[in-house]
């Protein structure tokens, strides 16, 4: 058995994600052979190359695959499915975009974001915001999963060597173009592999206010930062710093929640960290239940406090 | 141009569920059903494009037991002219699922399908995609802003790190993100006024889908629990719990 990894990356490095999906796909096969479909991604396949466990690197170069574009990634998967047993994404924005395609297409069940392999057919996954947990076993010939990232520990950067096949690009679909993005610039760690995340929630008030309070905190800690639904919705903070169901699902050393009452949303995206600390007045905040420790404070001042005593 | 929104039907967003003492399922007897947030918004958004002129006719779908007629007469509150149920007691995975909404893709021919990227039930996020692929269209998911322009639809989604805008041509179809709109409240004459909106229904041997399930569910069990955490009393205590205790900073 052998199975295919869809790297996740930006033509110049590897995502963090897919070192976590590799160790789950590793998991379900002893041979795994790594497809980085990009344009001008040789540095890409160099890096994927090197992760501990893979055998071999299919390296898929074109124009069409510039921009991650669902029609044309998925026709560059299936051109080259055939023979293997499983097919895995990380499920992140990209791989979600693109798995359900690919899956369809082979006339095949997706197996979405597991979280434990316990056969090569069978895996646990979160269902209803992570209220109950399923073991659904794969009936098709061909397993296409999307990863959980906190889920699996990230397989080892360093350590392969596996050998590079150039392969053929697809040509354009014609059926879709991209246009442009608008990408947030910083220096911080990214949310999902982020060790500690200061997230904060609709107590703010207002984004000068979120900013002005949260960042000097998550300076200190070298933290990513986070939002609740609210925030986000309120204007806050941009839509991809949401944490919860349908946002980032974060499982961080250290995940601290500044006035966030904690709706099951929300804790689904983060109940998995390892320690919680909770900041919010109101005593009867549901994200009290899921904290190590609990803070019944009002922010404003609890937190310039902890900025100072770290 | 007509806009197919395919709705579906699952427990409410405020209930929490509780998995049954058999471990086969979550019980949903007796539970607020709903339709699914990111539905909800999907036909508000093809709702709207009507409202432009851009839309001639919204049907709203939904596959699965009689009683996903109360989610498709919700959908016509908010808008919808009329509605399609699949009806079926079985037991419907999102393949099969793409699969029926595929048939009735080709049989209505709309410009656009606008549908939730992900149910809140089974969290699966896969019937757009899988139904794109298997309609041969074009796909935006996750989509925040949708504007038709000149035979091509605009789409701004919300990926990893930030925003990223497609142009899809015509038909097409979207999948749509929590800040794409905010779903009007539907008013008493039109929840009256729906209930005299046509609905038909259909069934998956009408449509000559094979909707067997691909996927067993072998276990359903509650998630480990967390254990109890305590109060602390001021921020120096805290510091010194998470600097002593639990060694995290």
């Amino acid at each position: 058995m052998t199975a295919l990894l869809i790297a996740e990356h930006d033509h110049a490095t590897l995502k963090g994600a897919t070192r976590n999906a590799l160790t789950a796909t590793l998991a379900c096969a002893p041979e795994v052979h790594v497809l980085v479909a990009g344009h001008q991604a040789a540095p890409a396949a160099a890096a994927a190359a090197q992760l501990a466990g893979v055998s071999k690197v299919l390296h898929a170069d074109g124009p069409a695959l510039a921009h991650g574009l669902a029609e044309n990634l998925a026709a560059q998967v299936l051109a080259l499915a055939a023979g293997y047993s499983h097919i895995v994404f990380a499920a992140t924005a990209s791989g979600k975009n693109v798995a359900p395609r690919v899956a369809a297409l082979l006339d095949v069940a997706q197996v979405s974001e597991i979280t434990k392999v316990l056969a090569p057919d069978t895996f646990e996954r979160p269902i209803y915001a992570g209220n109950a947990v399923a073991t659904v076993q794969s009936l098709d010939t061909v397993k296409v999963l999307t990863v959980r990232g906190t889920g699996f520990d990230p397989a080892p950067a360093s350590g392969g060597n596996a050998t590079i096949e150039s392969v053929p690009a697809v040509a354009d679909s014609g059926l879709s173009a991209f246009v442009g993005s608008e990408l947030a610039k910083n220096d911080r760690p990214e949310l999902s592999a982020a060790k500690v995340i200061v997230s904060g929630g609709r107590a703010l008030g207002s984004a000068e206010q979120f900013n002005a309070l949260l960042t000097p905190l998550a300076d200190k800690l070298g933290a990513a930062i986070g939002a609740s639904r609210a925030a986000v919705d309120a204007g806050y903070a941009a839509n991809d710093l949401q944490v919860g169901q349908t946002g980032k699902i974060v499982a961080p050393q250290l995940y601290i929640a500044v006035g966030i009452s904690g709706a099951i949303q929300h804790l689904a995206g983060m109940k998995d960290s390892k320690v919680i600390v909770a900041i919010n007045k109101d005593p009867e905040s549901p994200i009290f239940a899921v904290a190590d420790y609990a803070l019944e404070a009002d922010l404003f001042q609890a937190l310039p406090e902890l900025v100072k005593a770290i | 141009m007509k806009i197919l929104v395919p709705v579906k039907r699952v427990v409410d967003y405020n209930v929490k569920v509780r998995v049954k003492a058999d471990g086969t399922g979550v019980d949903i007897a007796n539970v607020k059903m709903s339709m699914n947030p990111f539905d909800e918004i999907a036909i508000e958004e093809a709702v709207r494009l009507k409202e432009k002129g851009v839309a001639t006719e919204v049907i709203a779908v939904s596959c699965g037991v009689a009683q996903c007629q109360e989610t498709l007469r919700t959908a016509m509150a908010i808008g919808a002219d009329r509605a399609i149920l699949v009806q079926t007691e079985a037991e419907l995975q999102p393949l099969a699922v793409a699969k029926l909404l595929a048939a009735l893709v080709a049989k209505e021919q709309p410009g656009l399908v606008i549908l939730g990227k992900q149910a809140i039930d089974d969290d699966a996020n896969q019937t757009g995609q899988m139904l794109a692929a298997l309609a041969k269209l074009p796909q935006a998911t996750f989509a925040s802003k949708v504007e038709v322009i000149e035979g091509r639809v605009r789409v701004t989604r919300e990926v990893d790190g930030g925003l990223e805008t497609l142009s899809l041509s015509l038909p097409a179809l979207v999948s749509t993100d929590l800040r794409l709109n905010e779903p009007r409240y539907v008013t008493l004459p039109n929840i009256m006024k729906a209930k005299k909106k046509p609905l038909d229904t259909v069934t998956p041997a009408d449509l000559g889908v094979d909707i067997a399930p691909r996927l067993k569910t072998l276990k359903v069990a509650e998630p480990a629990a967390r254990k109890a955490g305590i109060r602390v009393g001021s921020v120096a205590e805290l510091v010194d719990k998470l600097r002593n205790e639990a060694k995290v900073i």
